[in-house]
């Protein structure tokens, strides 16, 4: 479940196994040019499927960082289910596709910690077959990870996540840059993974075509704006104080579709049917 | 008959200096040196740092300068020179909105210029600077093959034991720490190893030339590869080859090592950058059909 327990007080030390698996509280990160993040509470549980939405600059990628613990908070906490294994699927744009590695090097990188042999065992390889196929990345181990189509290239980071045993993934932005057709097919993979147990928590600028079909949403700019189901969240008043424009939400086929109000226009009309 | 003395004289020539043990010894470090730097070039290269080896290889000049003023053991003192240089380097990266490249030109710059001023004041310490400065692999002793070979063996070690580290670290740092690497000492302990081999192919390369024994192979390598694993490999063989090649056109030509060993790894540069296409389309196929 995701909240907004402002008042919630937390004690020291790890948080113990069969609760939550990240509290953030009063969580504020500032990387000295004035707070990024202010005040944030944020509650990630068992099997959820978060999407963290907001504006370029609202924190998104900061606060995904902080709940990972890469970014130092200047306030507040993050605090873990101890022994929780993470994973992290980067925007695309953050991979140097001319590095040489292979999709099966790629994701046997990702068992890194303690005592590892340099090079994959064949149980490991075993593994790492049984993740490729489970993503539809059959038979492409050998290929260069620029040599696949936009959707492959993201199930391979999110197979190096999964090959790591992660019992949350965290993916910034994972969709940016695909087709309708690849972003349904991402989305689709997601929903069958968090089915099977997977807690998955991403940030998307894509309200209609990810956040609308996500259980749960958080709007983000700086602080939480709110925090709920797409139909408690995606509403005018919540996307305006999140966006800082007015929107309109449109019903289409039982969904709801955000749209920017035309120029000129203050408010937004809400119910509105397309 | 003319032909086979010719052939035989030819062969005569190739083996005469293996004769001499300064050259024995010469080519063993130039070998081990271009395997090393091979191998340890790949995550220089691979970070976007090549400058870091020529930079580096200016700051342990100084380095040497500062050892011999204090009368402390010049190798000691110029390895800790260089490894706060590259620490240093690191330090500022993680600290300040500054680009490697950038750092590495300030840092590296004022640690060789603090070097020059110091002999300057109070004379070369040791070794001759230029053969510091350009390479004299024929006048290395015993104790300079022993150095190479310990850094080389440590380097295979390092590489070996955090080989899944590094490769994660310098793919993907920010995944890499948010998974539970070490990324800062994964960081460190190469910045140690550069320092560490910088410091051990200087008397053969030369302050001025190393750099190009670490970014030449690593780069040919690249062209030849799009596997990491097979990368280190094939740079680790491009820069041995270059260097047992490299000293031998040294001899026969008598030019300074430094030049016929870089130009040699040229050579292949300019082999793999016209051929290098369809190595690696053969070399995919290849690992398509295991």
């Amino acid at each position: 479940m995701i909240g907004l327990p402002a008042s919630q007080t937390f004690t020291a030390g790890a948080i113990q196994p069969g609760t939550d698996m990240i509290e953030a509280a009063q969580l504020s990160v500032d990387y000295g040019v004035g707070e990024v993040l202010t005040d944030v509470d944020l509650t990630i549980a068992d099997s959820d499927l978060v999407g963290i939405v907001g504006p370029s600059g609202s924190g998104k990628s900061t606060l995904l960082k902080a709940l990972l613990g890469t970014v130092a908070s200047s306030a507040g906490t993050v605090k873990k289910r101890s022994g929780l294994t993470v994973g992290l699927v980067p925007q695309v744009e953050q991979i140097d596709w001319s590095f040489p590695v292979t999709v099966a090097e790629c994701v046997g990188m990702a068992r890194a910690r303690g005592w590892r042999t340099p090079w994959i065992t064949r149980a490991e390889r075993g593994e790492i077959c049984e993740v490729l196929e489970r993503l539809g990345l059959t038979g492409l181990g050998h290929r260069h990870i620029r040599d696949l189509s936009g959707g492959q290239q993201q199930r391979v980071f999110l197979a190096r996540a999964l090959f790591t045993k992660a019992e949350v993934i965290f993916l910034d932005e994972p969709t940016s840059g695909l087709d309708v057709r690849t972003r349904h097919d991402v989305l689709h993979l997601l929903n069958e993974l968090n089915e099977q147990g997977l807690t998955i928590v991403l940030t998307t600028h894509d309200l209609n075509g990810i956040a609308a079909h996500l259980p749960k949403i958080v709007c983000l700019n700086k602080s939480v704006i709110g925090a709920g189901s797409p139909e408690e969240v995606l509403v005018p008043d919540v996307l305006e104080r999140t966006y800082g424009s007015p929107m309109h939400i449109l019903e289409h086929g039982g969904m709801r579709v955000v749209v920017d109000a035309p120029l000129g226009v203050v408010g937004g009309s809400d119910g509105a049917t397309a | 008959m003319n032909s086979t003395a010719q052939s035989g004289l030819v062969a005569i020539d190739l083996f005469k200096p293996f004769e001499f043990e300064f050259f024995r010894n010469g080519v063993l470090v130039a070998t081990l040196a271009g395997a090393l730097c091979g191998v340890v070039g790949c995550y220089v290269v691979l970070r976007n740092m090549s400058y870091i080896g020529h930079g580096l290889s200016h700051s342990i000049f100084g380095g040497y300068a500062v050892a011999g003023l204090l009368g402390i053991n010049l190798f000691l003192g110029a390895g800790a020179w260089g490894v706060l240089t590259a620490l240093a380097i690191g330090g500022i990266v993680r600290r300040r909105p500054i680009g490697s490249d950038a750092a590495i030109g300030v840092v590296t710059t004022a640690a060789f210029a603090f070097g020059l001023a110091i002999v300057q004041l109070y004379g070369s310490p040791g070794r001759n600077a230029d053969a510091l400065l350009f390479g004299n692999v024929l006048g290395v002793t015993w104790a300079d093959v022993w150095l190479i070979v310990g850094v080389s063996l440590g380097a295979l070690a390092f590489i070996s034991i955090g080989y899944r580290q590094l490769l994660f670290t310098t793919f993907d740092a920010e995944v890499a720490r948010a998974t539970g690497v070490r990324t800062s000492v994964v960081d460190a302990l190469l910045m140690v190893l550069l320092s560490a081999t910088v410091l051990s192919t200087m008397n053969v390369m030369g302050v001025t030339l190393v750099a190009a024994n670490l970014v030449i192979p690593a780069v040919v390598a690249r062209m030849l590869t799009d596997s990491f694993a097979r990368m280190l490999i094939l740079a680790g063989l491009v820069g041995a080859v270059s260097g047992f090649v490299g000293m031998n056109a040294s001899y026969h030509l008598d030019v300074a090592s430094g030049p016929t060993i870089v130009l040699t790894a040229a050579a292949f540069f300019v082999l793999a950058f016209v051929a290098g296409g369809s190595f690696r389309q053969r070399a995919a196929g290849v690992g398509h059909a295991h």
